[in-house]
């Protein structure tokens, strides 16, 4: 099979869209950053990817809510192509706002196959302010595409609203469906069990990503894509002095990376 | 009808219980708050079916979270009082713009002019409080200045139904016309019109009520009566006047920099800052970096074959001294602006900031009115919104923000100084075109891309250029709008550029349209603008205001007319919008019409070059020494902690996380290092993500290695302003050495290092502070040329005293100590090598480079000893001295060290000297430290508290790995280098004394509680 074709939204203050392609394609799939609008437009066609990744950002400022006015545009005017997408085989991912976007828009978890129904919010951080902060992820073994063989990830969060919250039907749902994808942890893999910085902003059970039944979408609050080469970490200086005294080459990626490679490799199958 | 839209919490809701904990933060002493509930409010100001209401009300609640009502208030079960806080009407409400824009899409059908949606905020609270408590918490939660506020009591609330509608439309009663001015009057009459400004109207007692000031002194009005007399022959309209003050404003024409001071008769930039590029870049021959200095919004340098980094550093004092939110929003953002509109776009990479405060635990007591009136917003108040407004423009915009600093001095009481940067990246050529070179040409439209006009800003650039008083404009602040700016951002410089659809571009700034159009207009020598073009917030606008109005997020380009079609339609399809307001021309006039019918026509020439040039002198301040006898210390660990402890030495995370210094993905060093996560002095950043080896037909297999962009660039900046009044040479001169020894620090080479400077003075009519001044220009031209570091950009702000009352109605006057940012941009040829703060391996050896003198003037250590004794700094005698010879041979083979990996870790000796380094350095690996002070390398030091404090220039900390000990050593023979201990596993800090005692042995979890916690509660 041919490498996928990767479209990466962008417009109203998204933010990410260039260094989320750079991942899909430092990995081999070919792809683009496209204006929502030119989407709108019909200049584009969604049904022309593979893979959609809607990257972080602060689209439309946050206003009435993270990723809520993108969501609302998105419903307004290209529901009927995103839901034709999800029915396909095709990938979908949400990073921060991407994430909060695929909340608003209920293509994640989409409980019963309830495409377009909102199912979780993804609240005011717990300290009510933006926090960016390493943190470490316990990535839970299930059917998700984009996490395969991972079992830890150090990445950054950097958002406001991250608070991920459902009712508790849903929550037991998500559970028992085994929907997590990634907690929040320490350092050591323990739980973060709610405490702060661990979980840096009070997401029921640390949940930090989810996925729905199919597997394909990733709802993701945590930034990969700023912790794909090992100079982005906060560690690697750290590291290079081991590295160095141990003799042995330094590193070229970080395990952000394997995310996109997953996704990717998906296609190869 | 307006519509009102509630929104109310089905869950607890996180932010409501932060707001409960800062309102039982304001201790309120026998009262009581039990509970907060907090409503989104949106209130529509147009008709829209029941239909349609219930699905703009459904999309802007989450049902998973929130309900709704429509014009029906759902009251709690119980409540005391309510308060609602909305924005004055004008004033930008970005909240209500978006839901505006999302319920315009969802029904299909636009809003008409005068329709809107404005968003409010309602507290429920529960409580036995009183009316007083109530005002308190509205004046702490608002600012008059921008916002409004209202409360009722819940009984009240009760039978009213809620808190009732009230639409904050803009009404202006004036006739939108222009009057003409007489300045063919005394010169006692111009001067006043110079400096109160045009009269507007006169009050029903006969008081006339001006327009705010125009900031000309008596010379700029006579030679403008002059003109205007021999040369128009006719008297100017108030457009033409307020123009020239925009024009000629010490904000944008930088006149006591320009003007001739004593025997410097081309001026203070030219002489000293300008000159010291020219030398450098003509000293360095060949291996001149720099591209375009001075010209442009940004200045730039060579990164590598094919790219630039531009940059540009800006203060916003005088908005953050009213509206710190809206003041740091538009500057962080205004800053951006100079990237976007460096060339011909660049990418705004990176943004710094730097803000000097006084102690937001202090509550002076200053007022710009008598009788305790218009009170200065607390140092709390200002601190928390300036950090605010910097974290929305900075985080909205999606630019990283790696580096900053916050600085604390009792005199930022009545000015804080709001420092903000933008780091830039451009091409080299663009569609063939060198794209730092532009030029608007004959014929081509004037085009304006981003918000609309209204009132805000106006009189912004004579206001900065004005003390801060009691007739300062409101109109001189504005919230920021970063979604409007980052959507035309994306629009110009990811599309438009690369398409060549337009000649020249640049930021619509202070003086707005008339700065912007005006400065471009040089080009053809000629412009033709009609002010009936440009969209306006509301109706009712002056025609001098559209001109001179600084609406924020704004910007104006130069569109070949065969293109503006092309433009103006890619714009329209990012939902930017933009306009054709006119045309460049060659006529040698800057002609603005209104309705047909001009309200500016004037020579271009004299628009510019007009200014008649200040005659400056300025006398030299003798510092009488003062006697100093410190007590010895006999409680080193005490003595450390509180060191610790001191607001310009603790840490400053909470400002670090909360913003993103990762977006992009191009984050190298950040802003909080080592394990420990302390505040770093410098950042470094990899602007180029790695170059894609595989094409995507060929699909890589596996991780692989390749050859990336591996080039970084290091940025960071210094001040040290307690030296300022001991003596402003030597200031400068070590904020010049520490800004590059940052850099240097964390591995950019010294050879390629560029500066900025930011001057921020007082007084600049007192001779005393013009001395100060030129003292401290004298010491930027031989630095500068001395390091090699050219300025490649640079600003002033001269006005930043305070002039009001205290609490028993005395005058006071209140100036900041004269202030120099220096800001470096470092070259990393390989961010791989680039060397952090923290310890990293138990056994490393730890070394100082250069040498420690008694140079204890103005430093932390005295401030800390006088304000113990008697409540304020000590201000000592003698500050330190930069030997810039031996500096710059000692940062040349640092960068040798570095480029061979023989440093662990590095990190500058700044403000608190030797102990600070050490702090960090442990703290940041969570590794312990052992030091013998017998060992540093000194100059008549005989005691271990200025051994360990002293502030002398150009030292460095380093670790070394015990196998690299030879061959480091080797390298630094013949320079001062002294190996005073090692870093130890054990997590204390251990310091031997001159006398080879213990003095210090403190654990580093009692060391993490000092350094971190002073500000957590911020």
């Amino acid at each position: 099979m041919p490498a996928p074709r990767v479209i990466v939204l962008s417009g109203y203050g998204l933010n990410s869209e260039e260094e989320t392609l750079q991942g899909f394609l430092h990995c081999g799939a070919s792809g683009e950053i496209v204006h929502i609008n030119d989407l709108i437009d019909g200049h584009k066609k969604l049904a022309d990817y593979q893979i959609m990744a809607i990257p972080g950002g602060f689209s439309f400022g946050d206003d009435t809510g993270s990723g809520n006015a993108y969501a609302n545009r998105m419903k307004n005017h290209l529901w009927d192509e995103v839901k034709m997408f999800m029915e396909k085989e095709h990938l979908v991912i949400g990073i921060c706002n991407g994430a909060q976007i695929l909340a608003n828009l209920g293509l994640v978890p989409a409980l019963d196959g309830k495409y377009g129904e909102r199912q979780i919010a993804l609240r005011h951080n717990r300290t009510a302010r933006y926090e960016c902060r390493w943190v470490d992820l316990k990535i839970t073994p299930n059917h998700c595409v984009w996490t395969r063989g991972m079992d830890h990830l150090h990445v950054v969060v950097s958002h406001g609203e991250g608070n991920l919250y459902a009712e508790d039907s849903v929550l037991e749902q998500i559970k028992a469906k085994n929907l997590i994808t990634a907690t929040y942890c320490k350092a050591d893999g323990t739980p973060a069990n709610s405490e702060f910085p661990f979980n840096p902003n009070g997401a029921l059970e640390d949940i930090a990503a989810l996925t729905d039944e199919s597997g394909r979408a990733l709802l993701i609050m945590p930034h990969p894509e700023r912790a794909m080469y090992w100079t982005q970490l906060d560690t690697w200086t750290l590291e290079k002095e081991q590295l160095i005294r141990a003799g042995k080459p330094f590193l070229v990626e970080a395990d952000g990376m394997k995310i996109f490679r997953n996704a990717v490799g998906y296609f190869k199958e | 009808m307006a519509h009102r839209i509630e929104i109310y919490a089905s869950v607890p809701d996180t932010r409501a219980q932060v707001l409960k904990n800062r309102i039982l933060s304001f201790q309120f002493s026998d009262h009581d708050v039990a509970a907060v509930e907090l409503v989104d409010v949106y209130t529509v100001d147009k008709e829209l079916t029941a239909e349609e209401l219930e699905k703009s009300a459904s999309i802007l609640a989450n049902p998973v979270t929130q309900t709704y009502s429509i014009d029906d208030s759902h009251l709690p079960a119980q409540f005391d009082w309510a308060i609602e806080i909305g924005f004055l009407p004008g004033v930008t409400d970005n909240v209500g713009n978006t839901a505006h824009q999302s319920i315009a899409d969802l029904i299909r059908r636009p809003f008409t002019d005068g329709e809107a949606i404005y968003s409010t905020q309602l507290l429920y609270i529960t409580g036995t409080l009183a009316q007083k408590d109530i005002d308190r918490i509205g004046a702490a939660l608002s600012n008059p200045i921008i916002q409004r506020t209202q409360s009722k009591t819940g009984q009240q609330c009760r039978d009213d139904h809620g808190m009732g509608t009230i639409v904050p439309r803009v009404t202006l009663g004036k006739s939108a016309k222009t009057d003409i001015v007489n300045v063919f009057v005394t010169d006692e009459e111009l001067e006043q019109i110079g400096k109160n400004g045009i009269t507007d109207h006169f009050d029903p007692d006969g008081t006339p009520v001006y327009r705010g000031p125009l900031a000309l002194d008596l010379p700029s009005m006579k030679v403008i009566t002059d003109y205007f007399s021999k040369t128009e022959k006719r008297q100017p309209t108030d457009a033409e006047l307020e123009t020239l003050g925009q024009t000629w404003s010490e904000h944008c024409k930088h006149t006591i920099f320009a003007g001739s001071l004593d025997d410097i008769h081309d001026g203070l930039y030219k002489h000293f800052i300008r000159r010291a590029t020219t030398d450098v870049r003509q000293n360095k021959g060949k291996q001149n970096f720099c591209v375009s200095v001075f010209t442009d919004n940004s200045g730039a340098i060579a990164f590598d074959g094919n790219y630039l980094i531009t940059d540009k550093a800006e203060t916003h004092n005088s908005p953050s001294a009213l509206d710190p939110f809206g003041g740091a929003v538009t500057g962080i953002v205004g800053v951006n602006r100079d990237t976007i509109g460096f060339g011909l776009g660049a990418k705004p990479i990176a943004n710094t900031y730097g803000f000097c405060f006084a102690d937001p635990r202090s509550k002076p007591k200053l007022y710009r009115g008598k009788d305790k009136t218009s009170p200065m917003l607390s140092p709390r108040r200002i601190m928390e919104g300036v950090v605010a407004g910097v974290n929305n423009g900075g985080n909205c915009s999606g630019i990283p923000t790696p580096q900053g600093f916050v600085y604390f001095h009792p005199n930022y009481a009545g000015k804080p100084l709001v420092f903000v940067r933008t780091v830039g990246l451009i091409p080299w050529h663009v569609q063939g075109k060198l794209s730092h070179e532009k030029k608007a040409e004959v014929g081509d439209a004037i085009v304006m891309i981003g918000g609309r006009v209204g009132k805000d800003g106006i009189h912004g650039a004579t206001f900065s250029s004005e003390a801060l008083t009691s007739g300062s404009p409101a109109t001189a602040v504005q919230i920021g709008d970063p979604i409007t700016q980052k959507k035309f951002s994306d629009a110009v410089v990811k599309e438009a550029r690369d398409l060549g659809l337009y000649h020249s571009i640049t930021d619509n700034g202070a003086g707005g349209l008339s700065s912007s159009i005006g400065e471009m207009a040089r080009d053809t020598n000629g412009c033709l603008v009609k002010l009936d073009l440009v969209p306006l917030k509301y109706p009712g606008l002056a025609p001098w205001e559209i001109w001179i109005s600084e609406s924020q997020e704004r910007m104006s380009l130069a569109v070949p007319q065969d293109r503006v079609d092309e433009f103006i339609s890619l714009m329209h399809r990012r939902d930017v919008e933009a306009t054709v307001i006119g045309e460049f021309t060659n006529t040698g006039r800057c002609i603005v019409s209104y309705k047909n019918q001009n309200v500016v026509d004037m020579d271009l020439e004299f628009m510019h070059f007009g200014l008649p040039h200040k005659t400056l002198t300025s006398t030299t301040t003798e510092i009488r020494s003062e006697q100093n006898i410190i007590p010895v210390c006999t409680d080193f660990d005490a003595l450390f902690i509180d060191m610790t402890r001191r607001l310009n030495v603790c840490s400053s995370s909470f400002i670090s996380y909360q913003y993103d210094y990762v977006v992009q993905g191009t984050s190298a060093l950040q802003p909080l290092q080592g394990r420990g996560k302390v505040n770093a002095d410098a950042s470094v950043l990899r602007p180029l993500l790695p170059p894609l080896e595989a094409t995507p037909s060929q699909p890589v297999k596996g991780p692989k290695t390749y050859p990336p962009s591996l080039q970084g660039i290091a940025l960071s900046q210094a001040l040290y302003p307690t030296y300022s009044e001991l003596d402003t040479y030597h200031m400068a001169a070590c904020s010049i050495d520490g800004a590059i020894r940052n850099v240097v620090a964390v591995g950019a080479d010294p050879d390629r290092i560029a500066l900025m400077d930011n001057f921020c003075w007082c007084s600049p009519e007192d001779p005393a502070r013009l001395g100060q001044l030129k003292r401290a220009c004298e010491a930027c031209y031989d630095y500068a040329v001395a390091f090699g570091t050219p300025f490649i950009s640079g600003k002033d702000s001269m006005y930043n005293d305070f002039k009001g009352f205290d609490a028993i109605s005395e005058p006071i006057k209140l100036s900041i100590p004269p202030t120099l940012l220096i800001s470096s941009l470092g070259i990393l040829p390989d961010v791989t090598r680039a060397v952090s703060l923290d310890a990293k391996m138990p056994g490393d050896l730890v070394y100082v480079l250069g040498m420690t003198r008694r140079e204890m003037g103005g430093s932390e250590y005295y401030a800390y000893v006088g304000e113990k004794e008697k409540g304020t700094a000590r201000r000592g005698n003698v500050v330190p001295q930069v030997d810039a010879a031996s500096a710059l041979k000692l940062y040349r083979t640092y960068y040798e060290a570095v480029n061979r990996r023989l440093l662990a870790s590095g990190i500058a000796l700044g403000i608190g000297g030797l102990a600070v380094a050490l702090l960090k350095t442990a703290l940041g690996g969570k590794l312990g430290l052992s030091i013998d002070l017998k060992r540093m390398l000194s100059r008549n030091i005989e005691r271990e508290d200025y051994l360990l404090f002293a502030e002398s220039a150009s030292r460095l900390l380093v670790t070394v790995a015990p196998q690299n000990q030879a061959a480091f050593e080797k390298m630094f023979e013949g320079q001062y280098f002294a190996r005073i201990g090692e870093v130890t596993a054990e997590p204390e800090l251990i310091i031997n004394g001159l006398k080879g005692l213990t003095i210090i042995d403190i654990q580093l979890a009692a060391l993490e509680k000092s350094y971190f916690s002073p500000l957590a509660d911020f």
